[in-house]
């Protein structure tokens, strides 16, 4: 089952593409990672498949094909939003009443409990929670409904890094013991790398990477050798190049088994790293499917973006 | 694989039931109590200053109906003082009157969305399973009818405090300014503040900027009717009497000679005045226009609205009001469905 399939999809705000012919599917049971500069189309992508934007183009199904936004999509996904709007005029306990009543399904315990390890007070306002607080009462309230696909936008963007530790391991218990899917966006690549087995990229409002992380880590490699030489590796699908002094680093897409020039070095790529190269190179891509990976054109002594 | 890991969901296969309406009453209540409290607080406030003045204003008229001999000193002392000391009350009561349904439907009805979508709390509200249009409705409806219902309740007491004005037939009561103060019709003018601030808050999505957009709008619409729409109800009666039945509401007065159209009667007094030194320099000063007039083969005509239209007239006014409601409340819905970002 694909907890997110699109085809063509796409959105316009006024004269501008926030997202365009973006067409992927999300396999149920990962961690999937949005990633992607501010303004690459993050935040548009999930609101279409949350249901809370219409698209402008194409089509977005959820959990095995229901429409975005129906009755039972809105009952098998929980979303929370950037910055996890609460109401801050209400209290914790009210909160997971309002939550309660919102939904067909509402965990009261799971959530009580969870509240209580974490020491949220039940009596307090929303709104008088600290920014980690309020981001785990979001969570907790999502979790609570016993989604079976949980969208985070932004989950850790303001928290510090115990706080964001704390978020990121309730995600992961979440999605290992009940088998809840997830999907969260961030631009915090280094988190990434410890929860995230599914890696989406966007950049500019178009998909740039789209697969398993094994999968992207086995078949990207990082070749080191002297710059001269950078010429020679031209045909291969290049997808960054790092220059420094006389040493060019490449990002190649190439198996561990596959032959090393000699003079060259070859080492594993981190997701990091991978994540990074791609984003400095809006052009390239990684999709499943048809090959729809470029080589750049590397000639000697051309000044290119990636040469820099 | 992933369906064994999946937690038990009961009903899953059964097909979904939506969640229950009677759900979002708690919702409702628990997020807008404080604003039907304070809605309450101010319709309470203007209740208690119409039920004081309207008890001095009640003393007053007994006191004045019952005086005996009418044409006495004290009789003329006490009619004096209802004049000058409670008509301006009247007037002041008129305007508080008139304000507080646009000031009740912005301040229940704006924020409802508005601040929503001011605060980003519509991305909670209209992902969780109730569903959004649902939930627009769930709240937009229960709220209608409560400011409707205070409404309503606030009327009956303003029906009350104008009884004395209009049995010494101080006015018509389908006068402009009064009409819609009273009756079903103050009911379905706040019932349309309310829709009218419910899309504004949906279409301007900033609480106080709704706010200000509902007041401009009502006030707007409510003049309207009174100046140019409710004479249209149902088509004026004609007579060529001089005496109209009851306290009728005059639209349009001319006389005519031989079958042919003369004048209009001027609304200034003076000139009234004028018409008569020039018609009947001799006259007496009890003598109307239209006596004097009528000495020269003039007949005087005049269109109006009969008092036994009251109520007919209410009920067509509250009648396309809530037409209008509904609409605007059904509008907001389809917004709230159609563009969420």
């Amino acid at each position: 089952m694909n907890v997110i399939e699109t085809s063509g999809l796409g959105k316009r705000y006024g004269n501008t593409w926030a997202l365009r012919e973006c067409t992927l599917a999300i396999p149920a049971g990962h961690v999937a990672a949005l990633v992607g500069p501010n303004g690459a189309g993050k935040t548009t992508l999930l609101n279409l498949a949350v249901g809370l934007a219409e698209p402008s183009a194409g089509g977005v199904t959820v959990l095995g094909g229901l429409p975005a936004g129906s009755p039972a999509a809105l009952d098998g996904i929980a979303f929370v939003a950037q910055d996890a709007p609460l109401y801050k005029n209400l209290s914790v306990a009210e909160m997971l009443h309002l939550t309660r009543n919102l939904n067909r399904l509402f965990d009261q315990d799971y959530a009580r409990a969870r509240l209580a390890d974490l020491g949220i007070p039940l009596k307090r306002k929303a709104g008088r929670l600290s920014g980690g607080q309020q981001a785990q009462l979001a969570l907790t309230l999502a979790l609570a409904r016993r989604p079976r696909l949980l969208v985070l936008d932004e989950p850790v963007a303001m928290l510090d890094p115990i706080a964001r530790h704390d978020f990121m391991a309730t995600v992961l218990t979440a999605m290992v013991d009940d088998g809840v899917s997830v999907l969260l966006s961030s631009h915090v690549l280094a988190e990434l790398e410890r929860v995230a087995d599914y890696l989406i990229l966007v950049s500019r409002g178009r998909v740039q990477v789209a697969g398993e992380v094994e999968d992207l880590l086995a078949s990207h490699r990082v070749l080191t050798g002297p710059a001269a030489e950078v010429g020679t590796y031209a045909e291969r699908p290049v997808v960054h190049l790092r220059r420094a002094e006389a040493q060019a680093h490449l990002l190649v897409r190439a198996a561990a088994g596959d032959p090393v020039p000699p003079g060259w070095e070859t080492h594993p790529v981190s997701l990091e790293e991978l994540a990074l190269a791609y984003l400095r190179e809006p052009g390239a891509a990684a999709l499943p499917g048809p090959a729809r990976v470029r080589a750049l054109p590397l000639e000697a002594g051309e000044p290119s973006e990636v040469t820099r | 694989m992933t369906a064994l890991t999946l937690p038990a969901r009961p009903a899953e296969d059964a097909g979904l039931r939506p969640v229950p309406w009677r759900r979002m009453a708690w919702v409702t209540w628990r997020q807008h109590r404080i604003a039907l409290a304070g809605a309450d607080v101010g319709l309470g406030a203007l209740a208690v200053y119409l039920w004081r003045t309207g008890l001095q204003i009640h003393q007053a008229w007994t006191a004045m109906v019952t005086c005996h001999p009418a044409s006495s000193y004290a009789c003329g002392q006490s009619a004096g003082l209802f004049n000058t000391r409670f008509v301006p009350r009247e007037v002041v009561a008129g305007i508080l009157l008139t304000l507080a349904p646009a000031l009740l439907g912005a301040f229940v009805g704006a924020p409802v969305l508005a601040r929503e979508l001011e605060t980003g709390t519509f991305r909670y509200a209209w992902t969780q399973g109730f569903g959004r249009w649902r939930w627009t409705l769930g709240k937009l409806v229960p709220l209608a009818i409560a400011v409707a219902a205070a409404a309503g309740a606030l009327s009956v007491l303003s029906w009350w405090y104008f009884q004395p004005f209009f049995a010494v037939h101080f006015g018509t009561p389908l006068a402009p300014a009064l009409f819609d103060l009273r009756g079903v019709a103050y009911a379905a003018w706040t019932l349309a503040a309310f829709s009218i601030a419910a899309l504004a808050g949906m279409l301007i999505r900033r609480v106080v900027p709704a706010m200000a957009a509902t007041l401009a709008a009502y006030l707007g619409l409510a003049v309207l009717p009174g100046l140019w729409l409710r004479q249209h109800y149902l088509a004026p009666l004609l007579t060529t009497r001089n005496v109209l039945p009851g306290y009728a509401w005059i639209m349009n007065q001319w006389f005519t000679k031989g079958g042919k159209f003369a004048f209009v009667v001027p609304q200034k007094s003076g000139l009234i005045a004028g018409l008569i030194q020039q018609h009947c320099p001799s006259a007496p000063a009890s003598l109307t226009l239209g006596q004097c007039l009528a000495k020269h083969g003039y007949t005087q005509w005049t269109s109006y609205q009969p008092v036994s239209r009251f109520w007919p007239f209410q009920w067509i006014e509250g009648g396309w009001l809530l037409a209008l409601s509904v609409l605007l409340i059904a509008a907001t819905v389809w917004l709230v469905r159609r563009r969420a970002t």
